[in-house]
């Protein structure tokens, strides 16, 4: 009743303070990426979210961006993450390791690896745990390079995911939470609706209770990673899905968790679902 | 040398004793009313409602500015939406209830994404600098809950 209330007389008020009244949503604009190949249709807004769904509409980050940095995104040209993914497939070309191979070797074009993206993290019985795209980049690296690991979240390895992830880009996200990662999406469940920090405040209370409204210059989104790697204006670079997790916790005065970690990993999981059926959009842009 | 040293522990703790008499309210010993207000000032020093208008401006300290617009401080760019507007607050609460507000709002507001500006149980996970710290003094709450007795 209190928060029914409280809203309530915060539309009024907002309402009456026009200059606050008109960036109270997000842009109606659709989105439709120039790409290489061709225009690239992306969904950012789900009107009828799966069953389940904490959100009664999905929106992706981008839908709050200021239209500088929209427009940014919507052409690959302008887009300052597409220097990182140049970047990534000259990599992708380049033998390292003991067994001298290049990813192109054993995989052939990058895009050999669409649809990917959209189904991860995901479980995986071979392995037996839960699987982002870092983790496979890097056992394929150990595995079947003799390479060394990349470190997680750092700038080559963060490159080549994007690379990767932009291979499935349009498509629509779709990870499984049932059966063997099921634990694990419990697990991210609980870390998104628990209060930490010296500011006391869950996920929820930013991305889930306050989406749409403005805290202080930022524009609220849903806190999606559907546009990961994201490329932020702030940093002028490709930042993973784990670091931009780890800030928000910063922000809090919360000890994140490690990147790279069992529990953002298992968060990872968890917001990933929380995006299911908006398109892989990477690499976005972001302030 | 080791007379020296010793000679000033006393007066070390002399010191912390005059601090801890002035009369400051431990956050673990603040009393609440059933309706979340406190009523007893938290230092017996009256706000200074000045520094209280800084306070609530600072990001680092009160930040509330992220949260609700205050027409008062127009000067600043950029105010929040997130909580109501400020303007006029004195109007709508008392004292007693405003300290308890800033204090810890989840005793006015249940799961409020406010933060407790004087309160030692927060969130889980805190950062070791930020541990068994308050987000403001007590003097702090007080200065600010001076201020917003000013907007009317
Ligand atoms: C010597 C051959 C070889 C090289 C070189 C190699 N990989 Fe792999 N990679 C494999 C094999 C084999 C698999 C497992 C395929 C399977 O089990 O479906 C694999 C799996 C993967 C997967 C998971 C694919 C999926 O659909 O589950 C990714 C991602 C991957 N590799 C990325 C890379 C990247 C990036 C590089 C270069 C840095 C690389 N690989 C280099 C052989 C290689
Ligand atoms: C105090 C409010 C607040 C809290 C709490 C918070 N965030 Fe954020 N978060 C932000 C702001 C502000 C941004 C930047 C603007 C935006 O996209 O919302 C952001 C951005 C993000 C983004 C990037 C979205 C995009 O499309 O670029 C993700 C992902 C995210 N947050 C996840 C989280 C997760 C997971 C948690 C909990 C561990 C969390 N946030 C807690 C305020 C918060
Ligand atoms: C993270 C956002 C946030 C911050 C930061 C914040 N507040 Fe709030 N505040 C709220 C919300 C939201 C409410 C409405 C109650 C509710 O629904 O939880 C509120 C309510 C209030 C109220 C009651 C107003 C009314 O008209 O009912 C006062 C007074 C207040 N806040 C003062 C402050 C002061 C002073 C600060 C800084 C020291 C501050 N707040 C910082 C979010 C915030």
């Amino acid at each position: 009743m209190k928060r029914i209330m409280t809203s309530a007389m915060i539309g009024g008020l907002v309402a009456a303070s026009l200059g606050f009244a008109a960036q109270a949503e997000g842009t109606k604009d659709s989105l439709v990426i120039n790409g290489e190949d061709g225009p690239v249709k992306i969904i950012t807004h789900v009107k009828n979210p799966p069953a389940g769904s904490p959100l009664p509409e999905l929106f992706s980050g981008w839908v709050f961006r200021s239209k500088e940095t929209r427009a940014l995104e919507a052409d690959d040209f302008d887009n300052p993450g597409m220097i990182f993914v140049e970047q990534a497939w000259e990599t992708w070309n380049t033998p390292d390791g003991k067994a001298g191979k290049s990813c192109a070797d054993c995989h052939g074009e990058p895009s050999s690896m669409k649809g990917l993206r959209a189904v991860l993290p995901r479980w995986d019985d071979k392995q037996g745990k839960l699987m982002t795209l870092e983790d496979y980049i890097n056992w394929s690296r150990v595995e079947h390079m003799g390479a060394k690991p990349w470190k997680y979240g750092g700038g080559q390895l963060t490159s080549m995911v994007a690379l990767i992830s932009l291979q499935s880009r349009g498509m629509p996200v779709n990870v499984k939470t049932d059966g063997p990662a099921k634990k694990m999406w419990e697990l991210g469940k609980k870390i998104y609706y628990t209060r930490v920090g010296q500011l006391d405040m869950a996920c929820s209370n930013c991305h889930e209770d306050n989406y749409g409204k403005y805290i202080r210059a930022d524009h609220l989104s849903q806190g999606q990673i559907n546009g990961f790697p994201a490329y932020r204006l702030k940093n002028a670079k490709l930042n993973s899905v784990h670091a931009r997790f780890k800030g928000c916790m910063k922000n809090i005065r919360a000890k994140p968790y490690k990147v790279g970690s069992d529990e953002f990993r298992a968060l990872e999981l968890y917001v990933a679902s929380r995006g299911n059926g908006l398109s892989v959009e990477a690499p976005s842009v972001r302030n | 040398m080791k007379p020296y040293k010793l000679a000033l522990i006393p007066a070390a703790f002399m010191v912390m004793a005059t601090m801890a008499s002035a009369g400051v309210v431990a956050p673990n010993d603040v009393v609440f009313e059933s309706d979340g207000a406190v009523s007893q000032s938290l230092t017996g020093v009256p706000g200074d409602p000045a520094n209280g208008r800084k306070v609530f401006a600072h990001r680092k300290k009160g930040n509330c500015l992220a949260c609700h617009k205050n027409s008062d401080l127009s000067e600043q760019q950029f105010h929040g939406e997130i909580g109501p507007e400020l303007d006029g607050v004195a109007e709508r609460y008392d004292e007693a209830h405003l300290r308890g507000i800033l204090v810890n709002s989840k005793k006015t507001f249940e799961g409020s994404i406010m933060p407790s500006f004087y309160r030692l149980e927060n969130g889980a996970r805190t950062m070791k600098k930020f541990q068994g710290k308050t987000i403001l003094t007590a003097q702090e709450v007080e200065d600010v809950l001076a201020y917003l007795m000013t907007l009317k």
